[in-house]
């Protein structure tokens, strides 16, 4: 549905994005993940038709972003970084205009609108001038001015920044509801949002890709080698030094008494004779499981490698 | 076509809803008045003269001593109250970031800058209409000719078109509305004074100057004469001042 290849893009000399390619397919909930300034609006702000890549294609459901720019726009729901919201307007009207605005004919606005008031929970809202709304509400008349078409795709660039606690557990909500019947495009340097909403991610630092992939297999993958987490009952000097003297273990750390962290080989499977030597010496396992990085570690892991990549 | 209608009636509200218009207008009218008033008078006080004078009622000439001078005024306060209409158009849109909502939307470029071009000229059209009390209480009172004055407000209305156009460039060069207006008067003021330069250059280059200038295309307006140069340096005028604005545009979504 989306098809994104070799994409840069530069402001003046400044790289923002570089040979970005990946794809969508329809259904799907993507998650842009990167730290500020990494390239996440850059890319979607090309994606959106408001501004042309310096290099590289983008088409989506078969369209030129560039090319057939106008039969694009149609199919996509925008919610930019900063909503762009009109302060001094009636939100029913804002999206009365927004309506117009993305070709739904005025026959039908009036019951556009009314359904995305239902979808965003805005009933409350709908006749109050939108800059004396709360930024919650701000947001979700954003969010409400991306859905009046009903369009395929959604891109929607940090939905939940700047909102309270319990607002972005609505929002968060409100966007997963609208994952069965969307394509949605999500940016967010907050991880375990992308955790919750999407189910692919796509890992972005300093204009690069530096990982697409499915959640789980990410968490998979880029375990470079794995960790175990042992505890016992009994310990003494000895046993970090037994467990050191098995084989494929890198390292062996006492995080506390009687429980230590095992770095081994990748597909070891040692736990068998961590077990036995265990047994043998009588120290009384609690517990032996392998630690999982959190998308957090994978995240830091990658964008950090990245750095020292470069000189 | 319905696009920019879209657009325009947007503006439009958001003209409405604003003091600002309320002030520009306010203020439109009082200094109208009072030049208005300035006019009346001194024109009702030399009638007296002349009829004391001569002893026969020889009528003076309304259009020549009113409503054209009045017309000429009224050209220079618009010149200074345009830029604070045209300011907002695209800075505004920028400043709040609501530029992306056109951008994104199957709309041409185009088409959103022809709505805020009639936007402008809509809300500046009800303030000239406001002020036609004016030369309707002459036209009720006295005998004007009503041919100068209609192409009179032809003038007025396409000069206006060239202001609002310099207005909405000057309005997309920046997101800073005071910024739009101060180089909104400077260009309207630098064409203005064009014409003063035409009488010091050359015989040559005085001629083009004067062509250029906007104030020498309304003169023949105000008279009551339509010549096809004068409409086609407006209309000329009004698409290069949208071309520009396009082009400013279009370039910023490339940077």
């Amino acid at each position: 549905m989306i098809e994104v290849e070799q994409l840069s893009k530069s402001y003046g000399p400044r790289e923002a994005i570089r040979n970005l390619s990946f794809q969508i397919e329809k259904g799907e909930v993507v998650g842009f993940l990167g730290p500020n300034g990494a390239g996440k609006s850059t890319t979607m702000n090309i994606l959106s038709c408001i501004m042309p890549a310096s290099s590289g294609s983008v088409k989506i459901c078969g369209f030129d972003v560039f090319e057939q720019s106008l039969e694009t726009r149609k199919l996509i729901g925008y919610l930019p970084e900063t909503p762009p919201l009109y302060s001094d307007m009636v939100a029913s009207d804002y999206l009365t205009f927004a309506a117009r605005l993305r070709n739904v004919p005025s026959r039908k606005a009036r019951s556009a609108v009314e359904q995305v008031i239902e979808k965003c929970s805005l009933k409350d809202v709908s006749n109050r001038v939108i800059g004396r709304l709360s930024k919650g509400y701000q947001q979700r008349v954003g969010i409400a001015q991306a859905l009046i078409h009903d369009p395929d795709i959604l891109i929607l660039d940090e939905p939940t920044i700047g909102l309270d606690p319990i607002q972005i557990i609505e929002i968060r909500k409100l966007i997963q509801d609208l994952a069965s019947s969307h394509t949605i495009i999500l940016s967010s340097h907050i991880l375990p949002e992308i955790t919750q909403i999407c189910k692919r991610v796509i890992i972005i630092s300093e204009g690069e890709i530096v990982a697409v992939d499915s959640l789980e297999s990410l968490t998979t993958r880029l375990r470079n080698g794995e960790r175990l987490i042992l505890k016992v009952r009994r310990s003494d000097g000895e046993t970090i030094e037994k467990l050191r003297a098995l084989d494929q273990t890198n390292a062996v750390v006492e995080q506390e008494t009687g429980q230590f962290t095992i770095d081994c080989e990748p597909n070891a499977n040692i736990q068998d004779a961590i077990a036995k030597l265990a047994l043998d010496n009588n120290w009384g396992i609690v517990e032996l499981k392998p630690a999982s990085m959190t998308l957090e570690d994978i995240f830091l892991k990658l964008t950090l490698e990245e750095n020292e990549v470069k000189p | 076509m319905k696009n920019t209608w879209i657009i325009a009636k947007r503006d439009l509200g958001s003209f409405f809803s604003s003091p600002v218009f309320y002030s520009v207008t306010t203020v439109f009218l009082i200094l109208y008045g009072i030049v208005f008033f300035i006019l009346l008078n001194s024109f009702s006080f030399a009638s007296f003269q002349t009829h004391q004078l001569r002893g026969a009622d020889i009528g003076l000439n309304l259009n020549e001593m009113v409503i054209e001078p009045s017309f000429q005024q009224m050209a220079v306060i618009l010149l200074f109250i345009i830029p604070l209409i045209t300011m907002r158009s695209f800075a505004e849109e920028k400043k709040s970031k609501t530029f992306a909502l056109l951008l994104s939307s199957p709309v041409r470029l185009e088409e959103i800058i022809l709505g805020k071009f009639l936007a402008c000229m809509i809300v500046i059209s009800l303030m000239m209409l406001l002020s036609g009390y004016s030369i309707g209480y002459l036209v009720f009172a006295g005998q004007p000719e009503i041919g100068p004055i209609l192409t009179g407000y032809l003038g007025i209305f396409l000069m206006t078109g060239c202001y609002v156009s310099m207005g909405l460039f000057a309005s997309s060069l920046t997101d800073n509305q005071i910024i739009a207006a101060v180089i909104g008067f400077g260009i309207a003021l630098f064409i203005w004074f064009i014409g003063w330069g035409a009488q010091a250059a050359g015989p040559e280059l005085g001629q083009i100057l004067e062509y250029l200038s906007l104030i020498t295309h309304l003169q023949h307006f105000l008279k009551g004469l339509i010549d096809s140069s004068d409409l086609a340096y407006y209309l000329s005028f009004i698409l290069f001042g949208l071309f520009l604005t396009h082009r400013v545009l279009e370039s910023s979504r490339w940077r």
